[in-house]
């Protein structure tokens, strides 16, 4: 295009490209932080589209809503307004672990989420194909979309999902196109191409769709909600919740030699699939190959919402022809005449090398260019959506001049998802799981918002009505366990026998309600049906119960945190030269070259960084600090 | 301040008489203070910054490890700024390695290369013109000590760890599918079948750990010191031992003064006796300096064979080599004559505290007795099949002891009834430990052993 014709459509602090789950948070974030905000989707019908499960949650993803929630995001808000199934999972084992889940009524939870993002003050949503990005002298300058306007900003946000090249594929049959029925966005990845930017390319699915009416429910399990209505918001107040269940059911053997006579024409198999899958999502016909010796797979109906009539069938991911498919799901009962709506396929896109970007999402070679979600080599939707809201806070943070949000690994589980992507990378999409987070039993989903909202708040994201509810709540645990401190029991014979009628083990010597509440035997309520005891709500009680049971365990914690916090406060100058530092390794220089860590911390962790390697960074650092304040000196 | 506390021997191994373990760290003097008994009776917190304090090195048991001297060096005025404790051992390298490894049980950890000299330059205690020189030494000692630990790892060694390790993983990867796919097909974790694979491994890493310095030995030989007054027979008993394998004599500068060792090899175990040529040289002659000498020996000795005649009344000079023995790994042994006997064996034993074995220097009767005695103090007492299983240095002990802890405490986690995510922490632990023995830590493992051998996905 000549210059004459050039048209420059608008101009924004920060423009967010891609409407799901990471996009989303990321346009929220800023926008709300004050910024004027552009968020961009290739179809205003599909903003925060659900294209594979529906559901939200679960181990490690439910602490990421949290998290998000408690930093001022949407997710859990949004989930909280529109699902229609929520379970705690892993309640039998410790506080660390439980996860919430819910099972999404997707139109709802895309046609509520783009309502909010309308009305959001300083966000403009518009649909737009981009084509292009904008760099001039290594700083972002803005977008061009496929029609040729331009879009003016000193910060662009990259949530661009499955959507780059994006490949569909079924059985023999391949096409251009993102999730969903959707458009691919084919110019966008060579734009990246040019700016510098390296490429990988991935691969993922999603199951076939089943109609509702030609299902046996009776040759099921019912799955139903919890009875207790939990929330994943610390602001959403509901109590109640009409929920639908799902189905649990059972493949076969002879499911599983439809597959093997089949199995030369699977994509997989001939050659036509070549990006990498994820190993925590596998296809069925993976399934199949890697445990031969299984003699049934589970499989979960799950309802994709109230007024549809489309199934999801969760364990079948599949990307077999559409013959094979018909064919083998009926196979399984309750599952003999079903009809399929949608056909499973597979789909291949083009995302990025995370060890691009900084701990803030920031390229380290494009100034004010972030990217977030999968693009970034992550799957599932809490994954996108954490990155998200980090990433728009950041370029917030950028426009604004102020300091970058960068969670700590000890912070949470956004920290270690980050953190795993930026330092080590991945070679497959990643997915966030509890075994990733060295600290777990810091980084529990019912401390969130004590872990979170402070920083949320000071980023500008947590408005007053959630600071206020937070500081409350604080206010009442500090108290109740400083009461439970201060009071105690002595061993007289009333108090040794209420014990004891209670079925509590009595006590020798005057003994504290905190320390009567460390014995497995006894709980909050428990003793406040003896003694009298300051009325909690449920939340507090259990921080005060958690608190006090794992006490001796979240101290251990704690104080590896100490040690290791030590390193991550050391911050490595952004310029740093590593062929100055002396004393190096080469492998250990080589790494630090390409992934330019942001502190010493995270040196620590780039496999090929040896302690030796740290200790010399350490003893360089420490010599450059003293330098430069000779320098001064003499200049005084 | 860096943290936490380090320590290592300063000296140079087998070299001078004294040897110099250097604590540094916060809990510097704490750790000292649970080891080291002052003889003024007080206790090492209460003295003042820069004194030196002499008294005793004493095991967990209370048993004297050796004499000492300690040097208390408050922070900030000592090398690293930070609270320094030295301990000036004196009995030589057997005692001096076992103090160091008390340090490690009461809480230090072992010095990385170049560590301290790192903390005193982080902590402005060197000048910024040493900078260079420090980070040379960082990389230099840890090449050094990386090539050392890697010559120490014996093939089977080594794979006897990773195969617990394995095991290890096995149990995390089970807890963990458990816990991240609560919803998929993982079997239910059944506790008991943790435990009894911790008891199980626990077994074998202790019986590992009660190897550790036999593996030294085997390679380096066990210094032995032959001890006796004169005329006792010590001529004959080197004979004796040394009969099978007729001396490669060696003269190893620095160790003793002026000696020449010899190998003896013992039903396999490699014998380094002290100053052969002293033996020999004095038994003929009256040794003026018989206590004296013995003194200097035992020093120097991981073993001594302490002999007494059986034909003549125990006098002054017996008694103070019996109280030489006291707190070193000895064996004491009745010479027998053609004379009458008149010390009996049960008197001998009861006044060394310690068993007696019956020789004679002349038929080599109670040759084969004393064989079995140095192997059971060799191998613990139980001769292990794989001989290229042994815990080769203080390091590797005293990793293996840590990741024996992290297995107690799971074992503890599972009694108390905790969540699985708890059992899993204190594994994991384990499992780290023992990493840290062969060099592997990578996280990244549980995940892929998880999904090798669960089916999980949507």
């Amino acid at each position: 295009m000549d210059a004459k014709n050039i048209f420059i459509a608008g101009e924004y602090d920060v423009i967010v490209v891609g409407a799901g789950h990471a996009g989303v948070e990321a346009a929220l974030a800023s926008a709300r932080i004050g910024c004027n905000t552009l968020l961009t989707t290739l179809s205003m019908d599909n903003i925060a589209l659900m294209p594979c499960n529906p559901s939200v949650g679960g181990p490690a993803k439910g602490h990421l809503v949290r998290e998000l929630d408690a930093l001022g995001g949407e997710m859990g808000v949004n989930a909280d307004k529109t699902c229609i199934q929520f379970r705690m999972l892993n309640t039998g084992k410790g506080p660390a672990v439980h996860a919430l889940r819910a099972q999404a009524d997707k139109k709802l939870y895309q046609f509520t989420m783009k309502e909010t993002c309308e009305n959001t003050e300083n966000l403009d949503v518009k649909q737009l194909l981009i084509d292009k990005l904008l760099v001039e002298d290594g700083q972002v300058t803005g977008v061009q979309s496929e029609t040729g306007e331009i879009y003016k900003a000193n910060a662009v946000v990259m949530a661009t999902g499955t959507y780059l090249k994006g490949r569909i594929i079924i059985g023999e049959h391949t096409y251009t196109g993102g999730p969903a029925g959707q458009r691919a966005a084919m110019k966008f990845s060579d734009s990246l191409a040019e700016a510098g930017v390296k490429l990988m390319r991935f691969k993922t699915g999603t199951p076939a769709r089943v109609d509702a009416r030609t299902l046996d429910y009776d040759k099921m399990e019912i799955q139903p909600g919890d009875e207790e209505c939990r929330n994943f918001s610390f602001m959403s107040d509901e109590v109640t919740r009409e929920q639908i269940p799902c189905y649990l059911t059972y493949t076969n053997e002879e499911t599983h030699q439809i597959l093997r006579d089949n199995m030369e024409r699977a994509p997989m198999a001939n050659g036509i699939i070549e990006g990498i899958g994820p190993r925590y999502c596998p296809s069925f016909e993976t399934k199949i190959l890697r445990f031969p010796d299984k003699e049934r797979h589970q499989l979960f109906l799950e309802p994709e919402g109230r007024h549809t009539n489309e199934v999801y069938v969760q364990g079948m991911s599949t990307s077999m022809p559409m013959d094979v498919q018909l064919e083998f799901l009926r196979t399984i009962p309750g599952l003999e005449h079903a009809k399929v709506m949608r056909a499973g396929y597979a789909i291949e896109y083009d995302c990025i090398d995370p060890t691009q970007l900084k701990p803030t999402l920031e390229f380290k070679n494009i100034h004010g260019f972030f990217s977030a979600g999968q693009a970034n080599g992550t799957s599932g939707y809490e994954e996108a959506a954490a990155q998200g809201i980090i990433a728009g806070i950041n370029a917030a943070m950028l426009i604004k001049g102020e300091e970058p949000l960068v969670l700590k690994r000890s912070e949470a589980y956004i920290g270690v998802l980050i953190d795993d992507l930026v330092t080590k990378g991945t070679n497959e999409p990643y997915r966030i799981m509890t075994s990733r987070a060295e600290y777990r039993l810091l980084l529990r989903q019912d401390n969130a918002d004590q872990r979170l909202t402070p920083l949320g708040r000071r980023v500008g994201l947590v408005k007053d009505d959630r600071w206020n509810r937070f500081t409350e709540k604080q206010t009442a645990i500090t108290e109740a366990l400083a009461y439970l401190r201060k009071n105690s029991i002595n061993p007289t014979k009333e108090i040794t026998d209420k014990l004891t009628a209670a079925g509590i083990e009595p006590v020798r010597n005057a003994t504290s309600f905190y320390d009567l509440l460390r014995r497995p035997d006894v709980d909050y309520d428990k003793l406040a049906e003896l003694f009298e005891l300051p009325e909690l709500n449920k939340e507090v009680k259990q921080q005060v119960e958690i608190t006090i049971t794992y006490e001796g365990y979240i101290k251990k914690q704690l104080e590896q945190v100490e040690r290791m916090e030590k390193l991550e406060e050391k911050i490595l100058p952004e310029n740093l030269d590593y062929d100055d530092v002396p004393s190096l390794r080469d492998e250990g220089r080589e790494k630090l070259k390409a992934i330019r860590p942001r502190s010493v911390g995270q040196a620590s962790r780039i496999s090929g960084v040896s302690p030796a390697d740290i200790s010399v960074l350490l003893v360089w650092l420490e010599q450059q600090a003293r330098m430069k304040a000779n320098e001064e000196k003499a200049d005084v | 301040m860096q943290g936490d506390t380090i320590s290592a021997i300063a000296t140079a191994q087998g070299e001078g008489g004294i040897g110099i373990i250097r604590v540094s760290g916060d809990k510097a003097v704490e750790v000292a203070a649970k080891m080291f008994r002052p003889a003024s009776g007080k206790a090492l917190t209460e003295y003042e910054s820069h004194r030196a304090i002499y008294g005793r090195i004493v095991d967990a048991e209370g048993r004297t490890v050796d004499e000492a001297m300690v040097l208390l060096m408050k922070a900030p005025h000592s090398y690293t700024k930070e609270d320094v404790v030295e301990l000036q051992c004196h009995g030589g390298v057997m005692p001096l390695r076992k103090a160091l490894a008390l340090t490690y049980d009461y809480g230090a950890r072992p010095a990385e290369g170049g560590e301290f000299t790192k903390r005193a330059f982080l902590n402005g205690r060197l000048d910024l013109s040493q900078a260079q020189a420090v980070m040379d030494i960082i990389t230099a000692k840890t090449d050094r000590s990386l090539k050392m630990a890697a010559g120490h790892l014996t093939g089977q060694f080594s794979e006897q760890i990773k195969k617990w390790r394995q095991d290890i993983l096995g149990q995390i990867a089970h807890l963990e599918a458990a816990i991240d796919f609560p919803e998929d097909e993982v079997d239910d974790v059944v506790t008991e079948n943790v435990s009894e694979k911790v008891v199980e491994i626990r077994n074998y890493i202790q019986k590992l750990i009660k190897t550790a310095g036999t593996g030294r030995i085997l390679r380096e030989g066990l210094m032995t010191a032959i001890v006796g007054k004169p005329n006792v027979g010590k001529s004959s008993l080197l004979n004796a031992l040394l009969q099978e394998e007729r001396a490669i004599v060696t003269d190893i500068p620095g160790t003793t003064r002026d000696s020449i060792e010899e190998y003896a090899n013992v039903g396999g175990v490699p014998l380094r006796i002290i100053d052969t040529a002293g033996i020999r040289a004095t038994e003929d002659v009256v040794e003026k300096i018989g206590v004296e000498k013995s003194r200097q020996m035992i020093s120097q000795a991981a073993l001594v064979l302490a002999l007494f005649d059986g034909s003549r009344a125990l006098d002054h000079e017996d008694e103070e080599i019996l109280s030489l023995l006291n707190g070193q790994e000895a064996i004491v042994l009745l010479n027998k004559s053609d004379l009458k006997a008149v010390v009996t064996a049960a008197d001998l034993s009861a006044k060394a505290q310690l068993p007696v074995i019956e020789i004679s220097t002349k038929d080599y009767s109670g040759m084969e007795q004393l064989t079995e005695a140095i192997k059971a103090k060799v191998y613990g007492g139980e001769v292990m099949a794989d001989e290229g299983s042994f815990v080769s240095d203080e390091r590797q002990a005293n990793l293996l002891r840590t990741a024996d802890r992290h297995l107690a405490a799971a074992l503890t986690t599972i009694e108390a009834g905790l969540g699985l995510d708890f059992i899993s922490i204190d594994l994991r632990s384990a499992w780290e430990t023992l990493g840290e023995i062969t060099g592997d830590t990578v996280g990244e493992d549980i995940i892929d052993e998880i999904f090798s051998k669960f089916c999980i996905g949507k």
